[in-house]
This record gives C-alpha cells, sequence and structure tokens, in this order.
C-alpha cells in the first residue's frame, strides 16, 4: 500500500500543478492585452473566420504544412497519435467503458506507434539538421526523451510484459473516487506512470505551453479589422496625448 | 571600430535558394552606427548606459510582457521545431545562425527564462536561459539590426510567432538603457522636429512641389497641380517623405498627382504631416509611433479634409491602415464613404475599374513588368475589402496600365514575399553587407524572370524598397534603374486632359 499511497499523493500534486499552473498561465494571457492588431496577413475579417483559422491551425498544422513537410509529418504523427493513444486509455478511468472508447482500442495501439515515430522523427531531425541541432537546449532532447519513454513503455506493457491491467484499473477509479486501492508493483507500470506524472508536473513549466499558447497567439487570433474597429488597449488609453505642434 | 569598411562578397545567384551550412558568427562584426545622446534624448531615452542599466532593462521587459500580449505568448511558446530556420532572408543571404528566427528569438527568450519563468531560475544550463550581461546586450544589438521586421517568419510558425514582435521588443529595451541605433532615432526625432524623415522644412517642401509642377508641365504640357496646406482641400496624401526626390521615387508621386488631376479631384499635402513613414513602428516604441502619427490626425483637422489617402510605402502602409485607428482614432469627422486611410492602388484600382481613367497602356510597351511583394504591405496590412486583396490590387492596376507583366516564383511573392533587405530600420549605409546578403532571394526571384520572361522592370509600392533595390541591384549586375514606382506606370499611360 506504500507504492499505491506515493502514487495516488504523486497523481493529485501533479493533476493540482498542472491545472493551477496551465491556469494561471491562460489567466495571465488574458489579462495581458494586445495592444495593436497583428494578425498575419492575409487574415480572416471577421471572428468566425478566425475561428475557422484557429480550427485549420489547430487540426490540420497549417502554417507547419507550408513551412517544413517532414516537421509537418513527424508532428502530425506525434501529435494525433498521442491523441489517440490517450483516448484509449479512457478505459481505464471510465465503468462502465464507453462504447466509443471501445471502439477506439485497436487504433489507439496504432497510433500509440504513430506517436513513436513521429517523435524519433522528430528527434532525428534535432540530431542531423545542423540548423536544428544548433538551436536545441538540453531540455528540447530531454523532452522528447520523456515522451519517447512514456510511448515506448506503453507499447512494451501492450506487447511485452502484460501488466495487471485489472488492478490498474481499480487503483486509478480509486483515485477517482477517493477510495484508494493498491497499485500493481510492476516496474515498467510504474515507470510509465513516473514518467507521465513528470510530464504533467513540467508541463506549466516548459514549451508545452505552446499548447493554450497557440489559442492566444495574436497573429493568429486576431481578425483583420483595423480600419472598422479601434483595438485600444486600458494601458494605451491612458497615454496623454500631446500636440504635437511646437510653441 | 572605425576602420575602413572591409570589402564583402556578394552572393552568387543560385539557381534555387536552400538554406546554407550555418556558419557561426558569419555577421557578429556587423552592427549598424550607436544614436548620438542627443538623438536618445529626442527621444526621451537616457543618454548613456545608466549605472542599474540591467534592473532598468529587466524591469523594462517585465513591462513589455504586460503590455504585449504578442511578447508574453511567443516568448512562452516557441518548441524549437526548426519550421523558421530557413524562412530569413538575412539567414539566406548570410548563413549566421543568429540569423534564423528562432535564434534571434532565443537571444532574448534565454534571458526572459533565467529571470522570468521557474524553470530558468532553478536549471537555467538545462534550458537554455542565461544571466543579462553587457555582452548580451551588445548581441542584441548587433541581432536586432539584422532583422527587417518583415515577419516572413510569421506565416511558418505553427504558433505564429512574429520575429518582428521580439525585435521590436529588443530595440525598446536597448534604447530604454541608453544603447539606440543612430538611423532609426535620429529619423524618428527629425519627425518629432520637423516633420518628415529627411528634416525637409516646410518652404523647402513648397518649392520642390512646385518644381514638380514645372517639370511635368515641361514634359506633358498640362499643368498637373502639387499642392501643399491647402486648406479646404478634400484628400489629404500622406506619402513617404523619400517620394519628394528621391528616384525613383519622385516618378510615383508624379503618377498619384496626376491620377487626382485627371478626376479633378482637390487634394493637397501637409507640411505639417509631410511624412507617412514610421519609424517608431521599428523601434518598437508605442508612445513615439503614436507621436508621430498624431501629426497626421492634426493636419486632417486644421486642413479641413474628407478622406486621407497614403501613398506608395510599406511599413507606413502597415501602420496607417492597422494601426492608425487605434493611436489616432477615430476618424469620425472624415466622409464615412471612404475607407479610412485609404490606399493610393485602392483609390487608382477603383478609377481603373469604373472605367474613369483613360489610359494608353502601349506607353508602357517598351517594359516587362513583374511586381515586388512589400513585406508589410503583404503581411501586416490590407487593401480592398477581401483578404489577400493587397496582392491582388497592386497588380490590376499594373495590368490595367501595363500589356506585360509576370510574376515572380509563388514561393516568394504573396504571403510569401522576400523582404528587399533594407527594411525594418536597416536602410543604411553602415549596414550595407547585410543589405546586399540580405536582398539575395529576392534577386535569386528577380534574376529568374529576367533570363526567363526579359523583365525589365520591378514594381514597387515601398519607399525602403524602392532605395534599397536602386542601392543593391548593381552588386548582382541589375540595372539600378530597373525598380519603377507602381504609380510611375499609372502616370506614364495616363491620357492626361478631359473631353469636353
Amino acid at each position: 500500500m506504500f507504492l499505491a499511497g506515493l502514487y495516488a499523493s504523486l497523481f493529485y500534486f501533479a493533476v493540482l500543478v498542472l491545472v493551477i499552473g496551465v491556469a494561471a498561465r491562460v489567466i495571465r494571457y488574458i489579462k495581458v492585452p494586445s495592444p495593436l492588431v497583428i494578425p498575419t496577413t492575409p487574415a480572416p475579417l471577421t471572428r468566425g473566420g478566425v475561428a475557422l483559422r484557429m480550427v485549420r491551425e489547430v487540426a490540420l498544422f497549417e502554417s507547419l504544412f507550408k513551412s517544413n513537410r517532414w516537421i509537418w509529418l513527424f508532428g502530425y504523427l506525434f501529435h494525433f497519435g498521442m491523441l489517440l493513444a490517450l483516448l484509449r486509455h479512457l478505459r481505464y478511468f471510465t465503468a462502465p467503458v464507453p462504447q466509443w472508447v471501445v471502439m477506439l482500442q485497436w487504433l489507439g495501439i496504432y497510433a500509440g506507434m504513430a506517436m513513436v515515430v513521429g517523435l524519433l522523427g522528430l528527434w532525428a531531425r534535432r540530431v542531423l539538421v545542423d540548423r536544428v541541432r544548433y538551436i536545441s537546449a538540453p531540455s528540447d532532447h530531454l523532452m522528447l526523451a520523456l515522451l519517447v519513454g512514456i510511448g515506448i513503455s506503453g507499447l512494451t506493457m501492450k506487447y511485452v510484459t502484460h501488466p495487471d491491467i485489472v488492478g490498474l484499473k481499480a487503483f486509478i477509479l480509486g483515485l477517482l473516487r477517493f477510495d484508494w486501492q493498491p497499485l500493481p508493483g510492476e516496474p515498467l507500470l510504474i515507470l510509465h506512470l513516473s514518467l507521465v506524472i513528470t510530464l504533467m508536473l513540467v508541463f506549466p513549466y516548459s514549451k508545452l505551453l505552446h499548447a493554450p499558447g497557440i489559442f492566444f497567439s495574436p497573429t493568429r487570433n486576431m481578425p483583420d479589422n483595423p480600419r472598422e474597429r479601434r483595438h485600444l488597449a486600458p494601458w494605451a488609453a491612458r497615454l496623454p496625448l500631446e500636440s504635437t505642434h511646437r510653441s | 571600430m572605425a576602420l575602413a569598411k572591409a570589402k564583402f562578397a556578394t552572393p552568387e545567384l543560385p539557381d534555387i535558394v536552400v538554406a546554407p551550412k550555418i556558419r557561426p558568427d558569419a555577421m557578429v562584426d556587423t552592427r549598424p552606427f550607436a544614436a548620438k545622446p542627443e538623438h536618445l534624448k529626442a527621444l526621451g531615452f537616457p543618454e548613456q548606459l545608466p549605472e542599474n542599466w540591467k534592473q532598468v532593462a529587466l524591469d523594462k521587459m517585465a513591462d513589455l510582457l504586460g503590455k504585449y500580449r504578442s511578447l508574453q505568448v511567443f516568448l512562452d511558446s516557441c518548441v524549437k521545431c526548426g519550421a523558421c530556420t530557413d524562412k530569413c532572408h538575412y539567414y539566406l543571404g548570410t548563413a549566421d545562425p543568429k540569423n534564423m528566427p528562432v535564434a534571434r528569438q532565443d537571444l532574448l527568450r534565454s534571458v526572459y527564462r533565467r529571470y522570468f519563468t521557474l524553470a530558468g531560475k532553478l536549471m537555467p544550463k538545462l534550458v537554455g536561459a542565461r544571466e543579462l550581461t553587457q555582452e548580451v546586450l551588445e548581441e542584441w544589438y548587433t541581432y536586432y539590426h539584422q532583422c527587417s521586421e518583415c515577419r516572413r517568419c510569421s506565416v511558418y510558425c505553427p504558433y505564429g510567432i512574429d520575429t518582428a514582435e521580439i525585435t521590436m521588443a529588443g530595440r525598446e529595451i536597448l534604447n530604454c538603457v541608453g544603447i539606440g541605433q543612430k538611423y532609426t532615432d535620429e529619423i524618428i526625432g527629425k519627425v518629432f522636429k520637423i516633420g518628415n524623415n529627411l528634416g525637409l522644412p516646410g518652404p523647402a517642401l513648397v518649392n520642390t512641389m512646385e518644381g514638380l509642377e514645372e517639370d511635368v508641365e515641361e514634359e506633358t504640357g498640362v499643368t498637373v497641380r502639387y499642392p501643399v496646406d491647402e486648406a479646404g482641400a478634400e484628400i489629404l496624401l500622406i506619402t513617404p517623405s523619400a517620394d519628394f526626390f528621391a528616384e525613383p521615387h519622385i516618378d510615383g508621386l508624379i503618377g498619384y498627382g496626376k491620377v487626382f488631376h485627371q478626376m479633378g479631384a482637390s487634394w493637397t499635402l501637409s507640411s505639417h504631416a509631410s511624412e507617412a513613414g514610421n519609424f517608431g513602428l521599428f523601434a518598437g516604441n508605442y508612445e513615439n509611433m503614436q507621436k508621430a502619427a498624431m501629426r497626421i490626425r492634426e493636419a486632417a483637422l486644421e486642413l479641413g479634409v474628407k478622406r486621407i489617402i497614403v501613398g506608395e510605402c510599406g511599413h507606413a502602409w502597415r501602420v496607417a491602415y492597422s494601426f492608425w485607428n487605434t493611436l489616432i482614432g477615430p476618424f469620425d469627422f472624415l466622409d464615412p464613404a471612404y475607407p479610412v486611410p485609404q490606399h493610393i492602388c485602392e483609390y487608382t484600382y477603383d478609377l481603373l475599374q469604373q472605367g474613369a481613367l483613360k489610359v494608353d497602356k502601349s506607353a508602357n510597351d517598351e517594359r516587362v513588368v513583374t511586381f515586388h511583394d512589400s513585406c508589410n504591405v503583404a503581411r501586416g496590412s490590407r487593401m480592398g475589402n477581401i483578404p489577400g486583396g493587397q496582392f491582388i490590387i497592386p497588380r490590376e492596376v499594373i495590368r490595367g496600365v501595363c500589356n506585360h507583366f509576370v510574376d515572380m516564383a509563388p514561393e516568394t511573392i504573396g504571403e510569401a514575399t522576400y523582404c528587399c533587405g533594407g527594411g525594418g530600420g536597416l536602410l543604411t549605409d553602415d549596414l550595407l553587407e547585410l543589405r546586399v546578403k540580405g536582398a539575395m532571394p529576392r534577386m535569386q526571384a528577380l534574376q529568374k524572370v529576367i533570363e526567363d520572361h526579359g523583365v525589365t522592370h520591378m514594381a514597387a509600392i515601398c519607399a525602403i524598397c524602392k532605395t534599397q533595390f536602386a542601392k543593391v541591384m548593381p552588386y548582382y549586375h541589375i540595372g539600378t534603374d530597373s525598380v519603377i514606382s507602381v504609380h510611375q506606370l499609372v502616370g506614364d499611360a495616363l491620357i492626361l486632359g478631359r473631353e469636353q
């Protein structure tokens, strides 16, 4: 039960850090104004158009596609592989498991593989392309290592070690219901969970902030309407306006 | 440092532009002249590095982080994916890795991380965070003056990170610790004092315009007016001061005048607001940008005009179109039937569409024309009422007055356009090497259409582009006079005189 207690506490802590940390960041982004209209043009003229631009950016990685097909491919495999793999994991968090999660199970496995392939592709670029190597800090490699570790430990459990899934699910449901259950002590499972907790902890303090950040990016989320609308920031409205005539 | 400028090699024009292998520190010794104490003082900045410069700089950074969402979000969001690394014309032309947009941003981001993020405070080495030192300030000065704020990188960034916003913040912080760039700071000062970037006083402007009227009359036999400070005129023309005397700009100004003349429009220049350009944008200072723009509002009110039209100038059009309403609006005293402000190309385009201008396209028949999309127009503004109108309207104006028009390669025009290499406050001879090298991608695309389609002229709608191209084209064995104002093409084709 020590293990269960430790990991239960870590999970609660990580969730708190993730939620509060990201919320604090988002509140900061909301509070800081955009004093000038700076969408990268051509830009949509309306809020609806902006929403559509944002959907294309988030769902299709539109700008990245324009930029570099290799980064786009690897990035897309990684992100949407991870999304599907995450959705697959909902079966550990739900009882009864919703039908759509059941139907997603087989796809989630391939998605996990796609995620690892994408990550390794991105990592290869970081090492092999001199320009990307130049801009990489140790944390950029560590972040990839962390995510690859999560993917590979997960896939290894699926195909090699077959941990006690029933016990794991009981543990997780226990977390959700505040009715703590033992955690199966298999090393690979513990590693997988530890890496996930680490990811949650670093999220609000790292470049993973790009996930909420994109929605607040003024070059993407502002409509192109400056001739029709003024966008006076509160701090700018307080500036004294003096005549430029010299006395 | 006062040695004679070392010679540099003009890049070869390749068949296709590819990302070069990085050459660290290739441009580390290239930096512009520093502003003198009086230049800084005129803008309200300290005249030299204050004793507590580090605190001042960090306070300024905190201030900007709280005022500009762009800066705050952009500094947090970069994942170092590398998508931007081959998008900057200065990187393509110099191979200095600090001219890759992400690396340029990191010069500031590394300091942001060290002082404003938990990870950077706890584990600076791990996340690439570093102390703010005088060497860092020097590095900022060098590389934030190797960015033309053209926003090309922002098109390709998956999060829309715009390096121009970072460069502007960097320059603003530098100014706040008494490290200014002479060219930009001196020019802003001239606008505050006299009203234009050249420091051309009102009487000289009137003289120049009178001379222009004589020249046009001599050449065409028609009296075309170039009025200054005419109260009660309907249209106030705000144009870059380079239009008053520089080549090929002045032929563009002649063209605007001919269009107004042909329409019988009553228009005027203003000696108080004799500058469309606004270098406050380049320096990233809201107050200075507002103060420079304020002259235009004042002139419009004093002259009692009904509309404002802006001449051919790239960054000026960005400031006018995107920022004026916010900075110096509302324009409720102008005629709401017209967009405020209106670009001269929008004006001429509408007239051509209506068939209101009589044009002899064959007047331009000896010219095969291509069009250079200026960065600030392309990626920071719009013309007309649909997104991308800024690409359509100038081209339609050219097609309306020329029989021979060809576009350059699609990856070098429109939103993907390459900067001329001289924008963003870099159009100064102390940065000539940078300007020549940064022009390489544009010159490559131009050379291609010269070879493939016999292009003779590249038209532009930006005073900086025109000056820059006229200067650097000879380095690439392209004639200085191949750059031309769009409204010179218009003016040359226009049939003056009205039918009775």
